[in-house]
Formats: C-alpha cells, structure tokens, sequence
C-alpha cells in the first residue's frame, strides 16, 4: 500500500496527459483564420458531422467486442487454473437432483478444491524442508553464477520472474528433491496440484531465501525493497488467489446477455399482477447450476422499489415464476463463461407494462 | 529506478486486477414481459365423505369460473391433466403440473354433513414447487355454495394478484322486459355473476338508479310510483322500503350514498334548474350544495368523504367537476371533446369512471381526478352507467342495442380494457349498481 501511494502521489505515471495537450496546436491563425470566417460551411460541416456518427458508431459497434475478446483472452489462462472448473460438476451433480439445498453447498464446493489441495500441499511442504536441506548445495550452483556478476539487478528481476511464474520456481525444486517424489505427484491428477502449489510458492520462496541469505547480505537496500514489492506481489498473488474461483472467464458479450434478457422476458407475465405490483420494480438474485438451470433456492429478493410491502411480495413472485419457468430446460448461456453467469441479478422493471 | 518502477506498477496492475476480478454477479434488466393470463387448475375438490363429491366439483367449476372470468387467469381443463388430486393432504406431483403449464394449482377437499357444507383449499405456485399462503378453511350452510366458491376465488386472486377480489359480491340492477315502446322495468339484485337473480320491486312503476349502501345492505333508488320522481331506501333483507323526504312538486332523482352510510346527496329539480343537495336520512335534514343556475346531477363521493364528482353543464356542455362534499367551489377535471356524465369515483381513490358522449357514439371510459390519462374503454351505440367493482379492478355497466327490438344488457369491462363480456340475466339488464364485499 505504501508503494501503491509512493507511486500515486510520486507522480511516476505522468506522460498521459502530455499527448493530449500537445494536440492541441492553436497555432492556426492568420491567413488560415481568415480563410476559415470567409469560409462559413458550418451547414454543411454540421451536415458532415452528423453522417461520420453513425457509420462511426457502427464501427464501433463491431470494435468494441474485439477488445473485449482479448481482455477475456488474457485472463482467460487463468482459467487453466480450473480446480473450480472440476469443483462445479461437483456442484451440477448435487444441484439438479436434490431441492437446491445442496446447491447452496455448491458455492462451497470451492472448500472441496481446498481439500484436494491439500494433498498437494502437503506434498510441497513436504518437498520444501526436503529442498530446503538437499537443494541447498545445488542450487548455491546456480545463485554463484548470477552473484558473480553481482548485478543486484539481475537478482531482483530473477526475483519477480520466479514471483510472476510460480511454476517455473516448481520446476526447479522439484527435480532437486527427490525423485521418488516427483513421480508421485506425476502420478495425482495434474491440474488440481498446479492449482494449489500457487499460494505455496511463496511458502517455499522465502524457505529459499532463508537457504541463501548469505549470497544476498550484500544487497541492502535493493532487498529491502525487493522484500517490499514482493510482499506486495504476495499480497496481489493472494487477492487473486482468493478470488479465482469466481472471477474467471471471459464477460459475456451484448448478444449474449441480449439473450438472456429475451428468454426471461418471454416469461415474465404481468398481466396477473395488481396495479401497485406493477409499479414495483424488483431486484432477484438467483444462482444457476452449469446447466444453465435456476436453482430454485438460491432465488432472493434482493430489493424493490416503488410499491407496498404486499405488492413487493406479488411483483418477486412474478418475477420467480419466470426465472423457474423460462429456465426450466436451461438458459442458453456460454458453457465457458460459466463463472460470469453462476450469479445472476435480474430487475424487473414494470414501467413499461404499468396500466396507463 | 526503471526496475523498481516496473515493479510498482506492476504490482498496482495485479491489485486493480484482483479488485476487478472480484466476484460480481452479472446484472441484467429486464423491463419487458408479457401481459397474458395466468394458467392455472383446479381439479374438483376431494370429497371427505360420501355424497360430497357433486358438490366438490360443483365447487371447483365456480372457483374456475370466477377466475377465468376476471381475464387475469387462464384454466386448464381437466382433460389435460396429467396426475389428480384424490388427497388432500398428499404431496403435490409438480412435474406433472409443470408439465401441462400450469403455473397455479388450487386443491381443495369438501364435507357435507347434513346442512353443513366445510370447504377446504390449498394454493400452489407450481414452478416454485411452494405453496402460496396457508390453507383456509369455510365452513356455511350448503345453500350458500356458491358463496362458499366465491370466497374461495377470492382468496386465490388475491394470493396471485395482490389485490383483494370481487367473485363474493352482488349487483342491483334494473331488469327490463318488453320492447322498447312498452318496456317493464323492476329491481333486481343477483350476485355479481349473474347467479342467484331475485327482484326487489314489481314492474307497476318505473324504477331508476339503483345504488347500494356500502355495507350493502340498503338500496337507494328512484321511483315514479307516485307519478313523480322520488327516492326511495330499500332494505335488501326484509325487502322493506320507505321514501325519502321532499317537497311536493320537486323532483329528487340520482340519489347516492356518502361512505358513512347516513348521508344521501341527490339532485333535486325546481323549474328549470336542478342542484345537488345533501340530505341526513335518519334525521331528514337536507343542505344544499350547489346553487349554480345550470343542471348538476350525478353526484358520486370520494371513498374518504371528503369530496364529491359531479356532472355540470355550467360550462355550456356536461363536464366533470369536482368539490368539497360540503359543497363549495368547483374544479372542473374533463376536458377532452364531446360530453361526459354519470360519473363514479373508484373505490381505490384514484380513478373516476364516466360515460361519454363524443361523435355520436358512447363509451365507459376512465380518468385521474386531474382529468389526465382519460382512457376509453367501451364504445358503441349506447354505453352507460358505470359501476365499480369492490376493488376498484372492473367496471360494469349496461350497453343498449339500436333499433326498435334493442335491448339493454349489463356488461363488464377491465379497467385495462380488456375482457370485455357480458354478464348473464335472465332479462334485459341496466344501471347496474355493485355491493361491497360480503362479510
């Protein structure tokens, strides 16, 4: 956090701002100025103006989803990260069957991937004071190369490599251990540990940093600000990490949400509803198994507005029925974006069918 | 210095990242449905003993007639059902309710046990697999049935709309028979579906206006019987009446209840001007209200009491006006083209319903108490006198055909417009006038 403000308040990121002042050349006058009085095409200009909008929005359109496609793109190797990805089947199993309680503990199936992870865990805390004593001696082989040069530099950027990939630093370590170990872990099911052995890296980075210290004393000030920025790359790490469950996958596009928007839609009847429901706007959240199905007990009211407590009850009841009943065969809705639709807040918003 | 920056930044980049990965529910909004009914079934009520079972399917008809008949609920017949309730008490098949698109099961059990009659109902909303309220139970005489199914639709309107129902109601109305040159007219009053038509008057003398008290237990009504106009207050029990006070030589027509069920306020004529009065009828004390020298007529109280809409040709043409039910000044709310007349305040407050008169058609039409959103809802040859249905959700009134043979018969209309239909009497119907809810 201190690095965070250091950052804000220094001023670092301050080019920004420049290129849009210097487009801003005033610098047409004089003859050019003239020409432009004498001139006087705003008409037309106007007329120019207002064409370009269109085909630009048009353009637009079309560009917008481009971007959007890559940003899901690049958090989209996160997935592969997926322990979630097999918690969920754990979940659609239970959901479907049973009357949605089950379902509720799905959210938890998150705990499960812990679980399972915890062999894994105990496979690198195991494999950390192991590489920690034999890795030791043979690692010092690769620190002598890279304190020879004695670059603190080079040290701090090996520092932010392993930091971003963890799973290079695994590599490494786990050959070093031993390797009846490692044809265990070969042996467990491969994405779930590489999932789990993430939050550990850190574990096992400062077991090797408590190995080689001595390589390191001369670096003062660099490691202490390495330690810092590590930390806070620790900190970040672990944000993510927190969150991975939920967070991943790419957004749904306009079209796809349209969709869905159309399918409840289809099924949302007011024509039942009593004047005061119908100025009562509601807000249901509802859960959904991978399927695409409601389930049933994950739907709330979350909020309403605009009506009596009665004509709330009526308007979420509406509203219920045409989660349940348009969903009842499942939404079509992205089988890979499963993380961005498992959660779903839909307002149902009256004032356009209210009696007038 | 480059290296640190890199670093810092980079750690800003996986922090808003983080933050901006965080777990978000996807919101959408959805600001457009579908107004249709609501399907729902009701398989005939269980029997709980021998000989009960008429009357359990009996009961259920009614149930599904009053329902189907407000235009907000749709039935599925029982041809189509796929499993049937033989117990009350037993688990509901959902999917096989699901399965015929029912979104609204009614189930109930009936018991007849001499001259007692017990019904019993449960609600359910299907796709939610969940019962709507609890169960009710009614318990009356058998002659009281339909009563009995009435009050059982009620609660199910209810529980589904969130508007109180109107199925256990009635209507007095003016039946009519005969042709148009010689047409015989009495009071009847019925419940609010056409059942049950009893007549409170005979055909000797014109009848006009009929209008409940809002316990409705009293009619208030018009009468020529003396060669005269005057109002007269009929108890619906012992079918007793008795005239109101009023001068000999003056005519006291279109006479309404205030909501505390004491005061009357009419229109009385003396020459050529008729203004509206307030009369107590226990006591007989009367006030005057207006004293404009154009015709006001067809008072209607607000459902406080506190204000009365009226109509008035002060203007040059009959338009709606609102005052102080103690009379005062008064603001004119109809604007639009043509002329209005006959109007009745809602029982919710809100709306005032009217007849109008514009290019030589009539329509049932209704409007804030601004005069804003006019709505019309009927129009034809002749539409008129509009009656509101206890909440506020219907409006019946009586529409006469053209020509010599026509005839008059009461309809009722949706405020939304929809579901027109008429109402079944065994004669000619008009100024149908709608009770209150029966206790």
């Amino acid at each position: 956090m201190v690095l965070i403000g250091w950052v804000l308040i220094g001023g670092v990121f301050q080019s920004d701002p420049l290129p849009l002042e210097a487009t801003e050349v005033s610098v047409i006058s004089g003859a050019d100025f003239e020409a432009l009085m004498a001139g006087r095409q705003s008409p037309s200009s106007v007329v120019d103006v207002a064409q370009p909008p269109q085909p630009d929005l048009e353009t637009d359109a079309p560009a917008v989803p481009a971007p959007a496609d890559p940003v899901a793109e690049a958090s989209a190797p996160q997935i592969a990260d997926t322990p979630p990805a097999d918690d969920v089947p754990d979940v659609t199993q239970l959901a479907p069957p049973p009357d949605a309680e089950v379902a509720d503990v799905a959210p938890e199936a998150l705990t499960p991937p812990e679980e399972t992870a915890v062999l894994v865990p105990d496979q690198a805390e195991q494999a950390v004071p192991e590489a920690s004593e034999r890795i030791a001696p043979e690692p010092v082989a690769r620190p002598d190369p890279e304190a020879a040069p004695d670059p603190v530099q080079q040290d701090a950027v090996r520092e932010a490599d392993t930091g971003q990939t963890a799973q290079d630093t695994q590599e490494a370590m786990a050959p070093e251990e031993a390797a009846e170990e490692i044809v265990t872990e070969a042996e467990t099911p491969t994405a779930a540990p590489l999932a789990s052995i993430r939050p550990k890296l850190p574990d096992q980075r400062p077991a090797a940093e408590g190995s080689a210290p001595q390589s390191r004393t001369t670096e003062q000030n660099s490691t202490d600000t390495d330690a810092a920025v590590q930390a806070a790359l620790e900190a970040a790490m672990s944000a993510t990490s927190d969150a991975p469950a939920a967070p991943s996958g790419p957004p749904l596009s306009a079209g796809e949400k349209d969709a869905l928007r159309v399918a409840v839609s289809n099924c949302w009847n007011v024509g039942s509803l009593s004047s005061d429901a119908l100025s009562t706007t509601v807000t249901v959240g509802v859960s959904l198994s991978q399927d695409g199905k409601p389930i049933t007990a994950s739907i709330k009211m979350l909020s309403a507005e605009g009506g009596t407590t009665a004509a709330a009850k009526q308007a979420y009841e509406a509203a219920r029925r045409a989660i349940i009943r348009c969903g009842a065969s499942g939404y079509n809705l992205p089988a890979d974006k499963y993380d961005q639709w498992k959660d779903i807040e839909m307002t149902f918003n009256p004032e356009r069918m209210r009696i007038k | 210095m480059i290296l640190r920056i890199f670093l810092t930044s980079l750690v800003m980049f996986l922090s808003i990242s983080a933050l901006s990965l965080r777990a978000e529910p996807l919101r959408i909004v959805i600001d457009e449905g579908v107004i249709e009914p609501l399907p729902f079934a009701v398989p005939d009520f269980v029997p709980e003993n021998a000989g009960s079972a008429e009357m359990g399917a009996q009961l259920s008809r009614v149930v599904a007639a009053d329902l189907q008949g407000s235009g907000l609920f749709r039935e599925i017949q029982a041809s189509a059902f796929i499993s049937q309730i033989s117990d009350f008490n037993a688990a509901v098949q959902f999917a096989d309710w699901k399965a015929i698109n029912a979104q609204a099961l009614v189930t109930g059990a009936v018991n007849v046990s001499g001259n007692t009659l017990t019904v019993k109902f449960r609600l359910y909303d299907v796709f939610s697999g969940a019962e709507l309220g609890s169960g009710l139970q009614f318990q009356g005489t058998t002659d009281g049935w339909r009563r009995m199914a009435h009050k059982v639709a009620d609660a199910v309107y209810s529980r589904i709309t969130g508007e109180t129902g109107y199925f256990d109601s009635r209507v007095v109305y003016v039946s009519q028979s005969g042709p148009k040159g010689d047409r015989k007219k009495r009071l009847a009053i019925m419940d609010y579906d056409g059942a049950n038509v009893k007549y409170l008057t005979d055909s000797r003398a014109i009848v006009l206006a009929p209008r409940f008290s809002p316990t409705g237990d009293r009619v208030l009504y018009t009468s020529y019987e003396t060669g005269f106009p005057r109002i007269y207050v009929l108890d619906v029990g012992s079918v007793q009446r008795r005239v109101l006070e009023s001068q000999d030589g003056v005519m006291s027509f279109a006479p309404r209840f205030a909501p505390n069920g004491q005061t009357v306020v009419y229109s009385q004529s003396q020459g050529s001007n008729t203004d509206l009065y307030a009369m107590n009828i226990s006591n007989g004390q009367t006030t005057r209200l207006t004293s404009a020298p154009s015709i006001e007529t067809a008072p209607s109280f607000s459902p406080d009491g506190s204000q009365i809409v009226f109509e008035s040709d002060r203007s040059g043409t009959p338009q709606l006006y609102v005052m102080p039910a103690s009379g005062g000044e008064a603001r004119r709310i109809s604007f639009g083209e043509g002329r209005y007349g006959t109007p009745v305040w809602s029982p919710r407050g809100d709306l005032v319903a009217f007849t109008k008169q514009s290019k030589g058609r009539f329509h049932i039409g209704v409007m804030r108490l601004d005069g804003s959103e006019e709505r019309l809802l009927t129009a034809s040859f002749l539409d008129e006198g509009p009656s509101w249905s206890p909440n506020g959700r219907v409006i019946m009134f009586h529409r006469e055909t053209q020509g010599a043979t026509g005839s008059s018969t009461l309809y009722s209309v949706d405020i939304t417009g929809r579901n027109l239909r008429p109402v079944r009497t065994p004669e000619g119907g008009s100024e149908p006038s709608w009770s209150p809810l029966q206790k």
